[in-house]
């Protein structure tokens, strides 16, 4: 059994899984039913002075039969009293004092922050996480993402909020930026104990092609939206790394952004975020999903002989470097195993309209293929020479391991773009020529 | 015993209700999510039509019904009867590779089936008449599904077709001779009134060689299509075949078609003699119409019988009763006249022979007796209309495979009394290549394809579809074992 206990800028909680800062952490009640569950923390909704919602709120991206591979809403932060909100607080605490209580809070002026961090800590919370990031509504009016799109501005409230903290104090950031990792050294630089990324990204779903109104649908008009789900994970994971990486952050994370399954959490945890907030997925099938999280972690922690999540948050860091680090002379090409190969030739059609031209159809013979055997029916063959080893045909292939990328050994060794341009600085070799 | 009518009528129609129903639209956009769009698909190949298969599946998944509608209708304008009558299992959905990958082929047949009840219901004309008319006159004999695919093929390209139909209603056996729980003949209909819409005149009720000879309608039209069909049931040459309780299998599906179920007589105990796919139909309705008993007598072994697996799977799981390997040598009639029982033979059959075992007579009691032993060829029909028509030592017309043409400049043909008798596709598909013939030779223009233009094979060339090269999956899935057992030895 791996240690799945962390302890995140001195917040601690007996596993890495949080219910983010949104409709499922509105209420004790739902705390409650978390913790039952198994979660090991929760981030409170969002507290502020009271505001009012819209009807409706959320929206969805469906692919093909698979519902909401994303999932944008415009509501906003708490619709219940701030004394209801930390009154309740208290109560979870009190019930479950191991787990990691955190108040999510977003407030405008500097008493109100100093006032808002020092109920926080009065009541119980373990920590508190400034919401910098949502944005639609709140925006509109100086709070949410406009404070997290202006680093100097994050700098100055995370400072105020630092004059009143005696918890630690999580900095939630937007991806709504044009490089995040300038919020995260600005929360770093007002005094932040830690970040969490992604708050969602500005977005609109769908257009209903019948009134030509976006949802979600208000009374004849849209918003812009809030995107997250399974849809945003590459880019939460990427904007995770750049701040695990960044030297001048240098802050424990939280990583939030389409985590549903202990796969992407283990793989934000090895990008370095120590805890992982869930939101979305708890919306689509409930707190219930925590278990084959913590299972699945377990299992593949003991699997690769980690001791604790703690030693296993970063892993994979180092290995995102810059292009230019990397070997031009590493060489994968495809491979097609015929025994798997059903027929579609859609790795045929990808390669030769999508990318390189390099698999060509060719006669079947001696290849039995499945139902698609229809005779003369051409087989995909890769041209080895013509081959980038782009993954294209892999990728679209819908059978699994029936091609797989083989690396190469050209018994070259390895040269990145940099060293490349030292030594044509250095005249020790010619440009390698254009591709034809 | 006289036979009668056994179930009451809310019952019957539960019994014969459609056993593959309409897909919801929500099914329909999950089986059509399954579809992975195949570049050269091999389903197009299986079709005997080129039908563009995962095209019209992915303006399903898209939402776009009326679309795939067209895309379907245009290969083949009796898409919604195929749908529902083709043995998908050997054609399209035999080929399909997600059979390869999931065990379960896409549900080819119902999604066809779902999009083009789509714009019947709707009253959505896709298909449209020529927009130039030519000003020639096609005479097409017989209503059938290959007399249909070339009238509405002609009639897109600018000619005017005209059909003479002996029966009161056009769409031929889709029409009279589909089992009920199948399909039932307002699908048939429909199709006919839709090509009756782009321009195709109708003449029911009129029998070519009574009402109108041959040589009249070589003098009134510019071309003549023939698509006879088959004629009437082979007989069994026994005694007791012309007691009134024994009925041709198609007759007695005619029946079911031409009057409220309940009405529909069957016997208590039911014979039915024949291996092929129309015993089938045959046994498994009268067991629904509500036969105590309904059995399958083949002279042959089971391994030998025609239906396709599926179809017997189909009447056993219904409760009809088989028989292999016995002869019918007679009819038996109680002292009314009315049938009581059928006297057999066990046999034996090797390489193709039968032989009747001595002393192995025994008699099955039963009150009716259906025969589905095969059809006749139209050689007198077509003697009587064409006397110079070249038929071959079988029956069947003499054609070009391509063009539908006959020995005779002016007549064309396709279907079963051209095949000998295959599929309702295989008509379609004969008819709108006899049509493509006739337009060729009316106005000098050939038409290809359909050829997926997008779809190169080796070499270059295009694949062409199921409507130029068809393959047909039993052969290949022979094949292919012959080929994995050379490979394993």
């Amino acid at each position: 059994m791996a240690d799945l206990s962390i302890n995140l800028a001195g917040i601690k909680s007996p596993n890495p899984f949080w219910v983010a800062s949104g409709p499922p952490a509105n209420t004790a009640y739902q705390c409650h039913r978390a913790f039952e569950a198994g979660w090991g923390g929760v981030v409170w909704k969002t507290i502020g002075d009271p505001i009012v919602n819209v009807s409706s709120r959320y929206s969805a991206l469906n692919l093909g039969t698979t519902r909401m591979v994303g999932f944008n809403n415009i509501e906003l932060i708490s619709d219940r009293s701030v004394e209801t909100n930390f009154r309740e607080i208290a109560e979870v605490k009190k019930r479950w004092p191991k787990h990691a209580v955190i108040a999510s809070l977003m407030v405008d002026t500097r008493e109100r922050w100093h006032e808002f961090v020092k109920r926080s800590a009065d009541v119980g919370a373990d920590g508190v996480e400034l919401n910098f990031g949502c944005p639609h509504g709140m925006c509109e009016r100086g709070m949410g993402s406009a404070v997290g799109q202006r680093p100097e501005v994050t700098e100055k409230i995370v400072s105020w909020v630092m004059e009143a903290a005696t918890i630690p104090v999580i900095v939630k950031l937007t991806p709504n930026i044009t490089d995040v990792v300038y919020a995260a050294r600005a929360a770093k630089k007002g005094g932040g104990n830690a970040i969490s990324l992604i708050n969602t990204i500005n977005s609109i779903t769908q257009v209903n092609l019948d009134n030509l109104v976006p949802e979600p649908y208000v009374a004849g008009l849209s918003t812009h939206g809030g995107y997250c789900g399974p849809a945003v994970k590459p880019i939460a994971l990427n904007m995770v790394q750049s701040c695990a990486a960044d030297a001048e952050v240098g802050l424990p994370i939280s990583g939030i952004g389409g985590i549903s399954n202990w796969r992407d959490a283990a793989e934000f945890i090895a990008l370095g975020s120590t805890s992982v907030q869930v939101c979305t997925a708890i919306m689509h099938y409930g707190f219930r999903i925590v278990e084959d999280m913590i299972e699945g972690l377990n299992d593949y922690l003991d699997s690769k002989g980690f001791k604790s999540v703690m030693e296993f948050v970063g892993k994979a860091v180092p290995t995102l470097q810059k292009w230019e680090t990397l070997d031009l002379h590493y060489q994968r090409i495809a491979k097609i195993n015929y025994d798997k190969c059903i027929g579609c030739n859609l790795c045929y059609i990808a390669c030769e309209d999508g990318a390189h031209q390099a698999i060509a159809l060719v006669n079947p013979n001696g290849h039995g293929l499945g139902p698609g055997r229809v005779p003369g029916k051409p087989i995909p063959e890769i041209k080895d020479q013509e081959c980038v080893g782009c993954n294209l045909c892999s990728l679209v292939c819908p059978v699994d391991d029936c091609i797989t990328m083989v690396s190469l050994s050209n018994g070259e060794g390895k040269m990145s773009w940099s060293d490349y341009q030292t030594k044509l600085s250095r005249g020790e070799m010619k440009p390698i020529p254009p591709h034809p | 015993m006289p036979i009668s009518p056994k179930l009451a009528p809310q019952v019957v129609q539960a019994n014969m209700a459609e056993i593959a129903p309409r897909y919801s639209a929500q099914e329909a956009i999950i089986e059509a999510n399954r579809c992975l769009f195949c570049f050269d698909a091999p389903c197009i190949q299986a079709c005997p039509t080129g039908i563009d298969i995962p095209s019209f599946i992915k303006k399903i998944a898209n939402g776009n019904l009326t679309a795939a509608a067209r895309t379907i209708l245009t290969a083949n304008v009796l898409g919604a009867s195929c749908a529902r009558v083709c043995p998908t299992e050997v054609l399209c959905e035999g080929a399909c590779v997600v059979l390869d990958r999931e065990g379960e082929a896409v549900k080819i047949g119902r999604l066809q089936r779902y999009a083009t009840d789509h714009v019947y219901e709707h009253s959505i004309q896709v298909l449209k008449p020529g927009p130039k008319k030519s000003g020639k006159k096609v005479a097409i004999i017989g209503g059938g599904p290959a007399g249909l695919g070339c009238a509405a093929e002609l009639a897109q390209l600018g000619h005017h077709a005209v059909v003479f139909e002996k029966k009161p209603y056009a769409g031929g056996l889709n029409t009279y001779g589909i089992a009920y729980y199948k399909m039932t003949p307002r699908a048939s209909l429909q199709e006919v009134e839709m090509i009756e819409r782009l321009g195709v005149e109708f003449r029911c009720g009129v029998e070519v060689g009574m009402e109108i000879s041959g040589s009249e309608l070589e003098k009134e039209f510019d071309a003549i299509f023939v698509g006879v069909g088959l004629g009437g049931g082979a007989r069994l040459k026994i005694p007791g075949e012309n007691l009134p309780e024994v009925v041709e299998a198609l007759d007695f599906i005619e029946q079911i078609h031409a009057h409220p179920l309940h009405q529909v007589s069957v016997g208590q105990r039911v014979a039915v003699i024949g291996g092929g796919n129309t015993a089938i139909d045959a046994v498994t309705q009268a067991k629904r119409l509500g036969a105590e008993k309904a059995v399958l007598i083949y002279r042959r072994g089971q391994e030998e019988m025609s239906a396709y697996e599926f179809e017997q799977e189909l009447a056993k799981n219904d409760g009809a009763e088989f028989i292999f390997n016995a002869m019918p040598l007679e009819i038996i009639a109680d002292k009314r006249g009315h049938v009581a029982g059928l006297k057999l033979a066990r046999t034996v059959s090797s390489n193709g022979k039968v032989e009747v075992l001595p002393g192995s007579e025994f008699v099955e009691p039963v009150e009716m007796v259906i025969k589905s032993i095969g059809e006749q060829k139209q050689i007198e029909l077509l003697k009587k209309v064409f006397p110079a028509l070249e038929l071959d030592k079988k029956g069947v017309v003499v054609y070009n495979r391509q063009t539908g043409q006959t020995n005779l400049a002016k007549v064309f043909t396709g279907g079963d009394c051209a095949n000998g008798g295959r599929e309702v596709v295989n008509a379609v598909a004969e008819g709108k290549k006899a049509a493509r013939g006739i337009h060729s030779s009316l106005a000098g223009q050939k038409i290809a394809g359909p050829v997926q233009p997008s779809r190169y094979g080796v070499n270059g060339e295009p694949m062409g579809s199921g409507f130029d090269r068809p393959i047909r999956v039993p052969e290949l899935e022979a094949d292919y074992q012959r080929e994995k057992a050379a490979k394993s030895m």
